[in-house]
């Protein structure tokens, strides 16, 4: 420890249930019930957090500033020192992570969410590319994922079965997470885009996602066995997919060995791989051993609530450690097509 | 446990206009960081992480544009963060920024902000109302004129103070080459005889609407001493939000602004801020507001900012300069607006603002606000190194 001049945890963490369609839930709706939760396992209340940081998407929301209306599930009231990353929540975490480096805070709120469920996901993605030379071809999420699949493929690292059984080891995997969206035997599908089948892409859905950090002796009283955070490093490539290594990701790399990864084995690793074929990159990336734990938790695979599905590789890490299931997790996430934008985090318990 | 001191040693901004048909989003942003890093005599090599700002994406109609603009801003290989907190948006990037260096996870970063908004139309990018929620009305003049008028109630403000505004913040403006609104032959007859938007506030008395990014580089204290020209040092720096709508928000004044420029003046050492800072940026997009933002951030007693402008204190030459740049009334790059106040405090006190300059300013505050007056960001920057 001691890399950074404090020491900070994961101290809670909570989840909705995430969902194909919330029809009749605003986001505020959605929101709410995982911020109690997260505060009741800690005892504080809104007024006492020290910082509080969120990350959202505009174009999920279909409007303008739409994380001024959640703000509202968080009662900010009294006024409250507050930010937001238009990313997903790990890098809401990462922005708390900083403040309370800074010592300007002790404690803070990390939340994110996301409903993909009023438009189509694939075609609202394509907006994130190039605007000037790529998003007006709509290349949507899934044909570049097969891009990268196929990619993987031609190099002779993985096969169609080998991607298949990702998929169903990671939905049956979800059967012991009463959270997840899709459980237990799921068909492998009709090809979505060759060489992706149903089963190597994540299901569209809803959902929201919180953690409490605290700092130092803090920590150990708000949690019995607080996860702590030894290491943290994000990292993004260039944004064309002309000028990447599709088969390869040396953002994640790169930020593991920032983060540490490689000083210890890890037991347990939860990846942000939307994509069954991501996930062969990433335990590449990361080096992950044959006997690590590899998203007990069922993964993107299982639920991939956009924009809350990183904050919950961290969220789902943490709690593993919470239940002494763990001794030293990595955790990850991931933004933009194939890969581009990189978040690894190590989790670690205390020695027992 | 200490922080590491927190400088601003290069700072760049692109002159800004009603669209910059000439450049991408990318061409325009890296103009900017360019000019920074120009400013600070460094290289892209010497950067370590960008935190980039915008407002709505909405605004381009591109989807997290931080993904397509990493090239161009030399953050391949490198942190990127994206901040997003609604108007203040340039404020918030800055000090999230800021904390990157005083945290000491970073030495050397390069926060950028920008809004491109000829790519689409703000209008509309604000105008997409969802269910059993009041849309905006019709743009954020309609949002923002009832708290005018309700200061004007409340303060017995005489209604020429608006367009007193306006008038020396467009006289700044002409003094200030990255400027957008160069209006040489205005007059206070001219701001006064101009159309009725939203009752009391008159067109010449808003914001435009611009192309535009500004960037700074931050530095710590080995940064700063390598640094070829005088560094700006962070003295304080604070966000506030609160929610939109609620019983018992003061509009006029709301109590996170009040808090967050408290939170500044403790951590700066400020007990009387009217005399202590010698400039203020202040995100006025409408001009009634900087009555209304000195009583909220202390200048003024409540229901006497508008005599502090009456009398002429927040001219250029008055002793609180407000907007010496000539502020969000003549620049209006959305997502880049909060960060250029940012940036022109931090001018002042490096002496690097030329013709727009504040003789000897030591301390200068850039301020900026967001959302239904409920997001602020704040920082107090100073000539010298801060002593705690």
């Amino acid at each position: 420890m001691a890399r950074h001049a404090r020491e900070v945890a994961v101290v809670a963490f909570a989840q909705s249930d995430h969902l194909r369609r919330t029809d009749e839930l605003s986001e505020v709706e959605m929101v709410m019930p995982v911020l109690h939760e997260v505060l009741a396992a800690t005892g504080l209340k809104a007024g006492e957090i020290g910082f509080t940081c969120s990350g959202s998407s505009d174009y999920l929301a279909g409007r303008a500033f739409s994380f001024t209306m959640t703000l509202d599930g968080v009662g900010a009231w009294p006024p409250i020192s507050e930010s937001h990353v238009e990313m997903d929540g790990a890098w809401a975490l990462y922005e708390a992570w900083v403040k309370i480096q800074t010592g300007e805070a002790d404690t803070a709120l990390v939340y994110s969410y996301g409903k993909s469920s009023p438009g189509s996901v694939r075609d609202v993605l394509t907006r994130q590319l190039d605007p000037y030379y790529v998003a007006p071809l709509w290349p949507d999420a899934v044909a570049l994922a097969a891009l990268q699949a196929q990619a993987l493929i031609d190099t002779g690292e993985t096969d169609e079965a080998a991607l298949a059984a990702v998929g169903a080891r990671s939905r049956d995997a979800a059967v012991a997470n009463p959270h997840a969206q899709l459980r237990g035997p799921v068909p492998q599908g009709d090809y979505q885009v060759r060489p992706l089948r149903t089963g190597d892409c994540p299901p569209v859905g809803d959902g929201v996602a919180a953690v409490v950090l605290a700092a130092g002796d803090l920590a150990r009283r708000l949690c019995e066995r607080p996860a702590w955070i030894t290491g943290i490093d994000h990292r993004i490539e260039a944004h064309s997919l002309g000028l990447r290594d599709l088969t390869d990701s040396p953002s994640t790399r790169l930020a593991a060995e920032h983060a540490g990864v490689f000083e210890a084995p890890v037991d347990t690793a939860e990846l942000h791989a939307p994509f069954s074929s991501q996930e062969i990159v990433l335990r590449k990336a990361l080096g992950l051993a044959d006997d690590v734990a590899v998203n007990p938790s069922g993964g993107a695979l299982a639920a991939n609530p956009m924009m809350a599905a990183g904050l919950i590789r961290i969220g789902e890490a943490a709690a593993r450690i919470h239940r002494g299931a763990s001794r030293r997790a990595v955790a990850h996430a991931t933004s933009g097509p194939c890969l581009q934008q990189n978040l690894v985090a190590v989790l670690e318990g205390d020695a027992r | 446990m200490s922080k590491e001191p927190v400088a601003i040693v290069g700072i760049g901004q692109t002159k800004h206009v009603a669209a910059r048909h000439d450049v991408s989003i990318a061409g325009l942003v890296r103009e900017a960081a360019a000019r920074a890093l120009a400013d600070a005599e460094l290289t892209w090599a010497d950067i370590d992480a960008v935190v980039i700002g915008k407002a709505p994406d909405f605004f381009e109609g591109v989807m997290m544009p931080e993904l397509y603009l990493a090239d161009a801003l030399g953050a391949v290989g490198k942190p990127m963060l994206r901040v997003h907190t609604a108007g203040s948006v340039g404020g918030s990037t800055a000090l999230v920024a800021s904390n990157l260096v005083a945290a000491r996870v970073h030495r050397t970063v390069l926060t950028l902000a920008f809004e491109k908004q000829s790519e689409s139309n703000a209008m509309w990018g604000l105008s997409l109302p969802v269910p059993f929620q009041q849309p905006l009305l019709a743009g954020a003049g309609g949002f923002f004129a009832p708290h005018v008028r309700a200061y004007m109630r409340r303060t017995g403000a005489p209604d020429t103070v608006g367009s007193l505004v306006a008038y020396k913040d467009r006289r700044n403006a002409l003094k200030n080459p990255y400027a957008h609104l160069h209006e040489h032959d205005i007059t206070l007859e001219k701001v006064q005889a101009s159309p009725m938007l939203w009752d009391p506030i008159r067109y010449s008395e808003t914001c435009p609407s611009s192309d535009g990014a500004c960037a700074m580089i931050l530095t710590d204290r080995a940064g700063a001493a390598r640094s070829p020209k005088p560094a700006a040092w962070v003295h304080g720096g604070a966000m506030r939000s609160e929610p939109t709508l609620f019983a018992g928000k003061d509009f006029v004044s709301p109590q996170a602004g009040k808090d967050c420029a408290a939170d500044v003046y403790r951590q700066a050492g400020i007990t009387d801020p009217r005399r202590e800072i010698d400039a203020v940026e202040m995100y006025v997009p409408f001009s009634w507001y900087e009555p209304m933002w000195l009583e909220n951030l202390g200048f003024a007693a409540e229901g006497e900012g508008w005599k502090l402008t009456e009398a002429g204190v927040t001219e250029l030459d008055g002793d609180l300069p407000v907007n010496p740049s000539g502020g969000v009334l003549s620049t209006n790059p959305i997502g880049a607006s909060g960060m250029i106040r940012f940036a022109e405090a931090a001018l002042q006190v490096r002496g690097q603002a030329a013709e727009h300059q504040v003789p000897d300013a030591r301390r200068a505050m850039g301020h900026a606000y967001g959302g239904g007056a409920q997001f602020f960001a704040m920082w107090l920057v100073g000539a010298e190194e801060p002593t705690s």
